[in-house]
């Protein structure tokens, strides 16, 4: 069974989403959260922040755009979603388990012995297309799903979901030139600028900005959009597929730890999970927003 | 003595088979890193340059680039030389590939010294430590042009990640035509009793020479071509030790973590051995080929000599 057909190739901003879908993204992406912050809770472990700041832009793939089939994840002609920022991995492990390529209930196996969801992806994991963790890859080895797409005459599309910390790594740069050069159209990246990185707020690490401007002088056609409004979300990701001729990037400016008022914009929930007193405070605080 | 009829540089046999076999599997696809004169992939890319990707000089993006090509049903092969293509990009070889058990093909040429004028920085003599440090990797260091041929395409037809390593300089060819490479076989060039010699590469060469020596002196070795780095064929090594009781090892590589050491380890395991070992044990400088392989200490005068001291040391 195939699963989320995606939508139409557009030519113009005229099939944008109408409010119903909307609302059911904004559903699937509660419940994304909600695993988040339960998974990594169960865990004691985790990096909750950087996952909560992608869910409207998992959300709106695994949902709205992907051709996938969840019963037949190495299915020649799907479309591939590549997690370059590995350690997001229960955003995306929510996203896998919500669309059925795993249990639900084997989120709650995080990081756990034995568990076949890693702290970081592997690609024995159902879906995930790549091992990663080790910044600054994904980039790469989508391009290489994209150039062989274009080898094949396969209409396949690969979307690539890089940190904005990632960024600093030199291989994002070596990617970023080479998918010019080779005027890779069918690839769709994502900078998710949550602004914190490990340690600190990236102004602070490694200045990044002017981001966008850095992307362009690569070669690269830039969408800047607020990365948590699944409309913005939805109507970039289609104007970036429907560019011709070069790679397209969204930056998704968005907030470190969405959805939890004390994760928000915290350096410290980059790698740490909510302990037991916080669990209660933030599913309450999801359930209300 | 050895017969030195003929030499091949075995990158030049590679780029060779590298494009025949393009020409029988449109699946190949060649990566190259502004290298490709030198490792003859730019025979491959002139014939099929909609297959061929030159990345510049980036090889951390050809590594991953290339796992994404072979996720997608493609056989990528990522050319350049041992030093760029080993050491640089280490951690995209180990998380893109190797645990992804990725069917990526690292063909590096210009390994060890013997690259000669350029330097040590252009001389690799680490990689066989790093790349037989990772768990999926099949691991082959071919002995001339013949073994490079039949090598190369024993890669192309085997699932999973391999590293085949090649030289810069003319390699004296001790194959014919017809040989048969086996991945994970040790071959037998010589038997004898006294002493066995293990080499790989341009070293197996200089082994048959140093037993061809020895035999005027009494010393009869078996000489065994071990290809075959990873998987490693510990029965063959096992029944050397029995049948001989001494060991040397001889490799174009630095001392810790190549083929001596590999071979020490199942020795240790199996049957412990006295051994000597032919190796680099520190880094190399600008020279003729030649001359770094007499002041390293890697010719079959030096192998010759390590075979005289371990049976010295025999129980």
């Amino acid at each position: 069974m195939i699963q989320q057909r995606g939508a139409p190739m557009p030519t113009n901003g005229s099939n944008a989403p109408n409010n119903a879908e909307l609302e059911r993204l904004r559903g699937i992406a509660r419940q994304m959260r909600r695993d988040i912050v339960l998974m990594t809770s169960e865990a004691n472990s985790g990096h909750p922040g950087g996952s909560l700041s992608a869910v409207e832009i998992l959300a709106a793939l695994y949902f709205h755009f992907l051709k996938h089939d969840p019963e037949n994840p190495s299915w020649p002609d799907r479309d591939r979603f590549i997690m370059s920022k590995g350690h997001a991995s229960p955003v995306i492990y929510s996203a896998l388990a919500r669309s059925g390529y795993f249990p639900v209930e084997e989120l709650m196996t995080y990081r756990k012995l034995n568990s076949r969801l890693q702290g970081h992806p592997k690609h024995e994991t159902p879906g995930v297309e790549v091992s990663s963790g080790s910044l600054g890859q994904g980039l790469s080895f989508g391009i290489g799903c994209a150039l062989s797409a274009r080898l094949d005459n396969k209409l396949y599309r690969t979307y690539v979901l890089l940190g904005d910390g990632e960024c600093d790594e030199g291989q994002v740069w070596e990617a970023a030139m080479s998918a010019a050069h080779y005027k890779v159209d069918n690839l769709t990246a994502y900078v998710d600028r949550n602004g914190i990185q490990n340690d600190r707020f990236t102004s602070q690490v490694m200045e990044l900005e002017p981001l966008s401007d850095k992307w362009r002088a690569f070669g690269w056609q830039v969408f800047e959009i607020d990365g948590h409004d699944l409309a913005q979300v939805i109507d970039a990701t289609n104007q970036a597929n429907a560019v011709r001729g070069k790679p397209a990037v969204i930056i998704a400016r968005t907030v470190k730890g969405k959805g939890v008022s004390f994760m928000e914009n915290n350096p410290d929930f980059h790698g740490r999970a909510a302990n037991k007193e916080e669990l209660p405070v933030a599913l309450k605080e999801l359930e209300n927003g | 003595m050895v017969q030195k009829v003929a030499t091949a540089a075995t990158r030049e046999v590679f780029g060779k088979t590298l494009l025949e076999l393009g020409r029988r599997n449109r699946d190949i696809v060649v990566l190259g890193a502004d290298l490709n004169k030198s490792t003859f992939a730019n025979l491959f890319g002139k014939e099929f340059p909609e297959r061929f990707f030159d990345l510049g000089a980036a090889e951390q993006n050809m590594m991953s680039m290339a796992s994404g090509f072979a996720s997608s049903g493609k056989i990528p092969f990522c050319t350049t030389f041992a030093v760029f293509g080993t050491g640089r990009p280490f951690d995209q070889i180990r998380v893109s590939i190797a645990q992804q058990n990725a069917n990526v093909k690292i063909v590096c040429t210009h390994a060890g010294i013997t690259v000669g004028e350029d330097g040590a920085s252009a001389q690799s003599i680490e990689d066989l430590s790093l790349m037989t440090s990772l768990p999926t990797f099949n691991v082959i260091v071919p002995a001339d042009g013949p073994e490079t041929m039949q090598a190369v395409q024993a890669a192309a037809e085997t699932k999973g990640p391999f590293y085949i390593r090649l030289s810069r300089s003319a390699t004296p060819v001790i194959h014919n035509e017809s040989h048969h490479f086996q991945l994970g076989k040790a071959e037998q060039l010589r038997d004898g009793s006294d002493a066995t010699i293990i080499a790989c590469g341009i070293l197996v060469a200089a082994a048959l020479e140093a037993a061809d020596t020895l035999r005027q002196e009494g010393i009869n070795c078996r000489v065994l071509n071990m290809a075959s780095l990873k998987p490693l064929d510990e029965d063959a090594i096992e029944a050397a030790a029995r049948r001989t009781g001494a060991i040397v090892t001889a490799e174009e590589h630095y001392i810790h973590g190549g083929l001596g050491s590999l071979v020490a380890g199942v020795l240790a395991r199996t049957e412990p051995t006295p051994m000597e070992f032919v190796a680099l044990t520190r880094y190399g400088e600008s020279g003729k080929a030649e001359q770094l392989l007499e002041k390293y200490g890697l010719t079959a005068k030096h192998v010759s000599t390590a075979v005289r001291k371990v049976i010295q040391r025999k129980r």
